[in-house]
């Protein structure tokens, strides 16, 4: 077992418990709300889930936290993240949509609960021949890297429940650089990229259509959201995007080719991720450049290494800010100097 | 996308002047570029340091002081073309064609190539809507039409982020653009009015101009890239905030003042002129 320090267990508790309101309405069925957890908002913004086509048998819904992604085909429908627990039921309406036949397969990309709030829910939906088994209910299989069957089956901090209950926990993991999987005749390939936005991320690469389903690695709405507690680190984060950048291929001009599936946003492909790439790269520099001349933090907050940048993926509010990012980026290079 | 007093204005003129009972005109065929005006910019490009008449944002100066050209020694970056709002400024001949519903004879669609890269345009005029905002941005962005008298008014969104000028100045994802096309004759004219949140404070507006010609035919362009300067993995390119020892060189070269170097959105004013006149009389640099 993992051992994780009190103060990292509780700056994940404090991720953890901000992701959760984020979530809008308590997460009342699979987990009641308890004493130590943040009170949800008082008014959610209505669920408007989007259905796009990506390439072939791959589909993206977005608008319920992070953008899920569906293959489908004669053996039955793949899922890469299940979104929020409490959208879970329109989630699945959405997945009907696209497909009747059983869900076989979730696969997460890294532990946090706008990604794998629908397991407890979608996976007892579904069925893996695998988990067949007399007098036990059928269930799709949760893949994920073993990180995050860590970081969701165990308490964190003042939460005393896990972070999902316990039948949306990965039921088949791995530890090794990448795993591989076949489907609807499609080889598949969760690639295990080291403390980057977590430390149990994965990006999942449809390999015959050609779409990367890559999680919070690559967003094209916010600034990467560093979860230090639970191993994430920007320059472990540009490693990622760089050999995610080094898996796609253009179809002309830079454009096309392989499909990218981002974590929240649009629909992408390598342009949109070296934009992202270059993007974090120079912030970072620039704070490295920063730390060398011997700002302190709040020094550099003030010099806005990012201001280029923050039209497009800052926020000042909501549960990751420009602040807040500046500050992790600040902090991993002073760690590591 | 929303639409700035100015554009609402230019819209409004049009409809005065629409004319023509006719409406649609035949934008259909093989034009070449004629370059009148800027032909430095459109042809061999800007100076480093040359962001006069452009109304960037501070974000926007910040982003574009910050560029290097050695972005084109990194291979994912050698085959970018450029993207639909700068497209028309150049290298810019071009091919129109028009898809037409048999039944009602109704021009569904037209299509345009541009000699730089043949890139390759659709402006749907059925009247379908633009996709979700979860949709893929493309170099060319997602274009529908609609006719004004025989005015062509286009609206484009879903665009890569791109750039107003080559030497720096970016336009981000969030920008869109609105194309008048013009016929007179043999002629026609585009203007483009390009508008950005994040970087820009005002539009970007151009005209430009081609003239019928028959004879004119694209060639292929395929890109490939290639590694010419061997770089470690993940080399950005950039130059680090007040680091760009190449930007003072053009307002050293042309005695302009740096404010006036700088852009923004006051210098696009014949006014303009006077302040830049009284900043050269009293030194400034």
């Amino acid at each position: 077992m993992v051992k994780v320090s009190l103060k990292r267990r509780t700056a994940a508790s404090a991720v953890v418990l901000t992701l959760l309101a984020v979530g809008a309405a308590a997460v009342q069925a699979a987990q009641p709300a308890r004493r130590g957890q943040a009170a949800a908002p008082a008014a959610a913004p209505p669920l408007e889930l989007v259905t796009e086509h990506v390439r072939g048998n791959i589909y993206m819904i977005g608008g319920d936290g992070g953008n899920v992604t569906v293959q489908i085909g004669d053996e039955g429908v793949l899922i890469v993240d299940s979104g929020f627990a409490q959208n879970a039921q329109a989630l699945l309406v959405e997945i009907r949509k696209l497909s009747k036949k059983k869900i076989d397969y979730i696969v997460n990309t890294h532990y946090h609960p706008d990604h794998t709030g629908g397991n407890a829910v979608i996976a007892p939906t579904g069925e893996f021949v695998g988990n067949v088994r007399v007098g036990v209910a059928p269930r799709a299989a949760i893949w994920a890297h073993e990180n995050v069957l860590t970081r969701v089956s165990t308490s964190t901090g003042s939460v005393k429940e896990p972070l999902i209950p316990a039948q949306g926990w990965p039921s088949e993991t791995y530890f090794t650089a990448s795993q591989e999987l076949v489907f609807n005749d499609e080889p598949i390939q969760l690639i295990h990229m080291p403390n980057a936005h977590t430390d149990g991320d994965s990006v999942v690469f449809f390999r015959r259509a050609d779409v990367i389903a890559t999680g919070d690695l690559f967003n094209t709405t916010m600034y990467p959201y560093i979860d230090a507690a639970a191993g994430g680190n920007i320059n472990g984060y540009i490693d990622a995007l760089n050999r995610i950048i080094d898996l796609a291929i253009p179809a002309a001009n830079e454009e096309g080719g392989t499909m990218i599936v981002s974590g929240h946003g649009r629909i992408a492909d390598e342009y949109d991720l070296l934009v992202y790439r270059d993007a974090i790269t120079i912030i970072r520099d620039r704070i490295a450049d920063l730390i060398a001349r011997g700002m302190t933090l709040e020094q550099v907050q003030a010099a806005r290494p990012s201001l280029d940048y923050d039209g497009i993926y800052g926020a000042t509010s909501g549960f990751w800010t420009t602040t807040q990012f500046v500050a992790a980026v600040y902090s991993n290079l002073k760690q590591a100097k | 996308m929303y639409f700035t007093r100015l554009t609402r204005g230019a819209l409004a003129v049009l409809a005065l002047v629409g004319g023509s009972a006719h409406a649609q005109v035949d934008l259909t065929g093989m034009w070449g570029q004629l370059v009148h005006s800027d032909g430095p910019d459109r042809g061999v490009g800007p100076d480093y340091g040359d962001y006069t008449g452009l109304p960037l944002s501070a974000a926007g100066l910040l982003r574009a002081e910050s560029w290097s050209d050695q972005k084109w020694t990194v291979p994912e970056h050698q085959c970018e073309p450029h993207p639909i709002d700068y497209a028309p400024w150049g290298p810019a001949g071009m091919r129109v064609w028009s898809e037409v519903d048999h039944p009602t004879q109704r021009i569904t669609a037209l299509h345009q190539t541009f000699q730089w890269m043949i890139t390759h345009r659709v402006i749907y005029l059925d009247g379908r809507p633009h996709p979700s905002q979860y949709a893929p941005h493309t170099w060319m962005g997602f274009s529908t039409g609609k006719w004004i008298g025989d005015k062509l008014v286009v609206n484009t969104t879903h665009i890569k982020e791109g750039w107003t000028r080559r030497n720096g100045p970016a336009r981000s994802d969030k920008g869109s653009l609105t194309e008048f096309w013009m016929r007179h004759d043999n002629v026609l004219t585009i203007t483009s009015i390009t508008e950005d949140p994040v970087y820009l404070t005002e539009p970007v507006v151009r005209s430009m101009n081609w003239q019928l010609d028959p004879g004119y035919q694209h060639g292929p362009y395929p890109c490939s890239a290639r590694v010419e300067i061997d770089r470690p993995q993940g080399f950005v390119a950039h130059f680090l905030p007040g680091q760009n020892p190449l930007i003072a060189e053009f307002r050293k070269n042309l005695g302009v003042p740096i404010e006036a170097a700088q852009g923004g959105a006051e210098s696009l004013y014949p006014e303009y002129e006077q302040k830049l006149k009284a900043m050269i009389k009293a030194g400034k640099k």
